[in-house]
């Protein structure tokens, strides 16, 4: 039987799915990428291998997504390299057929995306602020030492929730600390925090956009059920979040390659067996004027594989020069 | 007088050579890069804008390397720009550089304060014969950058190229900063036209149409807006920017122009926010009549005029049915993210056009 692989490299997480040729998912991982994007999804390959021992699915087509996207597709083969807002546009109308608007907030970034008959009309996503993110929840969690688990239904406990500042993480902060020096419980604030996060959303991201239902929530922070409370009440609309709306775009991503296979009757994908490979990143700064780039090599078995990070497009040349 | 000036775009060909031309000793500015941009944020106010701090960054560059005396543009309205030459005076003299700051306000608005801040160019050096010729060499010097700048803009999304048409057009500008006179001007202008048409183009190509706007520095400055143009076009896209030094020095110095950029915003913001917000607004609209697939607004993280234009583009995008990407941009210097809006941009764009065509 054919599969599909869809890749998702982000900030936070590293998400692997296999699809079938319905779209239906079969194998569906949520790692951590721990700052090692390729160490992440080695062991997603690893992990996606056995999962599929033993079964007659063979990868006809691998795609990705995400911020480390580029490098995934060099190191997996992959057929189809495409950005996260299209790969979630895609997983979200494969869902929910009809979707309309979908949130989406990640470990970095937030996006919304407006849907009209499937087609993506609209899209923002933050651009020089990363408040309200993933991350940010993850660190206030951890600054309280509750699990970020249970983060979320901490917030549905509360009777009466505080005023947060959410425009920006570092007044968020202090706010919270201001507020709990004050004597308020963890509840109310956590439940302060999920309003001021998604008010900062809609007034973000969410400006000016016209956010009709059905309204789709994805995206790791979508596991938190005092953001979804709260988008609910500050839309007055009711938000579904999909089974699998934390690896959506690797959903998508997976989706992207099914279709980019069936162009050209063939896949990229390098097997399994790259996860077993030694591939190296190194990274150098170019001396050739002050920008002082950052070049990146990515190399296996010291065959230069590919190289980015350069504003001029000098290095990018010697593209696969072993 | 050492002079120097600010960098941006391909301008510093023509505007080296009227400063040459007047009898001055230019120090180059150096093209900004990431040491620039360093140096200006440890030295602007935070809250500043990023063309401040980039602008502030090459002037501390300039200043080392010897200048003595920096002519820049002013400002009226709103906009805080209109403020930063005297502030960037203040800091260099703070620094210790009592560097002359020479700021040229719009002749029509200030002409008495114009004419004498120009005389203080002219008049030591050389007679203002003189300077009626040098500035026509320069001006011919900047239409025809223009010109060759909007060329390549054309030409990017269809060459089979991108190398041998870069090639051509570099060697375009060597030859307008080479020449002498109104008429070698011309020559080379022409020359570099016909040579970057001789690189080959696969004209079945239909790119997508996208105008740029925004805030007049980062949109004429590659360094700050991450070569937008130059992954544009090699994306295969049409760019058509709104705003060339020429139209924009042509409409402020010499007629108070613009007025039907103007005239088309005025159904959704009849008054002057400062800085190019109503011109955004305007050319929005003109884009959108004109069959553009989008436009991409670009302006530095917290500029009002431009904040001010975003919270309309909704109204427009709805009425004219053109699909708008706002990005803001400061301090970042990772192309990744902008990257990805764009790919992202682009992939709706085509889907809408591939829409409208079956239907």
């Amino acid at each position: 039987m054919k599969g599909y692989l869809g890749i998702d490299v982000g900030s936070v997480s590293t998400n692997l799915v296999v699809i079938d040729e319905e779209g239906r998912v079969l194998v569906n991982l949520y790692l951590r990428t721990r700052g090692q994007p390729i160490k992440a999804v080695q062991d997603g390959m690893r992990h996606v291998e056995q999962e599929l021992s033993g079964s007659d699915i063979e990868i006809c087509g691998v795609g990705t997504t995400g911020s480390a996207r580029t490098l995934t597709g060099v190191i997996v083969g992959a057929d189809t390299v495409k950005n996260e807002i299209t790969a979630h546009a895609v997983a979200a109308s494969h869902l929910v057929p009809d979707v309309q608007t979908v949130l989406e907030i990640g470990g970095q970034d937030s996006k919304i995306i407006l849907l009209r008959d499937g087609i993506v009309v609209d899209f923002a996503m933050n651009t020089v602020c990363a408040a309200g993110t993933g991350s940010f929840l993850d660190h206030q969690a951890a600054r309280l030492n509750i699990a970020i688990e249970e983060f979320g239904t901490l917030a549905l406990q509360s009777t009466g929730p505080v005023r947060i500042a959410g425009r920006c993480s570092v007044f968020a902060e202090s706010d919270m600390i201001h507020k709990q020096q004050m004597g308020h419980t963890f509840p109310d604030i956590i439940s302060g925090l999920c309003d001021a996060l998604v008010r900062n959303y809609l007034n973000n991201v969410g400006k000016g956009k016209d956010i009709l239902s059905p309204v789709v929530f994805q995206g790791g922070v979508a596991a938190n059920a005092g953001i979804r409370a709260a988008f609910e009440k500050a839309l007055g609309l009711k938000v579904i979040v999909p089974e699998y709306f934390s690896v959506m775009g690797a959903i998508g991503a997976a989706m992207l390659a099914k279709s980019a296979v069936r162009e050209k009757q063939e896949t990229l994908f390098r097997g399994f067996a790259i996860s077993e490979m030694e591939y190296q990143a190194s990274s150098f700064e170019c001396q050739g004027c002050p920008n002082l780039c950052e070049i990146v090599n990515i190399t296996v078995d010291d065959e230069v594989l590919a190289r980015w990070g350069g504003r001029c497009g000098k290095w990018e040349t010697l593209r696969k020069t072993g | 007088m050492k002079i120097s000036f600010p960098y941006m775009g391909t301008s510093h060909i023509a505007i080296s050579y009227l400063l040459s031309g007047l009898g001055h000793e230019v120090i180059y500015p150096p093209a900004p890069t990431k040491k620039t941009l360093s140096l200006g944020v440890q030295y602007a106010p935070e809250f500043a804008c990023l063309p401040f701090k980039i602008l502030l960054g090459t002037y501390l560059e300039a200043v080392e390397a010897g200048a003595d005396s920096l002519v820049t543009s002013g400002g009226f309205g709103p906009c805080r720009a209109g403020y930063y030459g005297e502030l960037h005076k203040r800091i260099l003299h703070d620094l210790g550089y009592p560097v002359e700051m020479l700021v040229l306000e719009p002749p029509l608005r200030a002409p008495v304060d114009f004419y004498r801040r120009v005389s203080r160019l002219v008049r030591p050096q050389t007679s203002w014969s003189n300077f009626y010729r040098i500035f026509r060499i320069g001006w011919e010097k900047l239409r025809t950058l223009d010109n060759l700048e909007a060329r390549l803009h054309e030409l990017r999304p269809l060459t089979l190229s991108q190398k041998y048409l870069t090639a051509a057009y570099e060697q375009g500008l060597e030859g307008v900063r080479a020449a002498q006179t109104v008429d070698t001007v011309k020559v080379a202008g022409a020359e570099a036209i016909v040579e970057m048409g001789n690189v080959p183009l696969d004209m079945t190509r239909k790119p997508l149409r996208i105008g740029i706007i925004g805030e007049i520095y980062v949109v004429l400055e590659p360094f700050a807006n991450h070569d937008i143009e130059k992954i544009l076009g090699e994306m295969g896209c049409y760019i058509h920017r709104s705003i060339f030094l020429t139209n924009w020095t042509r409409d402020n110095t010499l007629i108070d122009g613009e007025k039907d950029v103007r005239a088309s915003a005025v159904p959704y913001l009849n008054q002057l926010v400062g800085g190019h917000g109503q011109n955004s607004i305007g050319e929005t609209v003109r884009y959108a009549e004109n069959g553009y697939d989008g436009v991409i607004q670009l302006a530095p993280f917290t500029c009002i005029p431009e904040i001010v234009a975003k919270s309309i583009m909704p109204t427009i995008s709805r009425d004219k049915g053109i699909p708008v990407l706002t990005l803001f941009l400061d301090e970042q210097t990772g192309r990744a993210g902008i990257e990805t809006r764009l790919e992202a941009f682009l992939d709706l764009l085509r889907q809408k056009r591939m829409q409208q065509e079956a239907s």
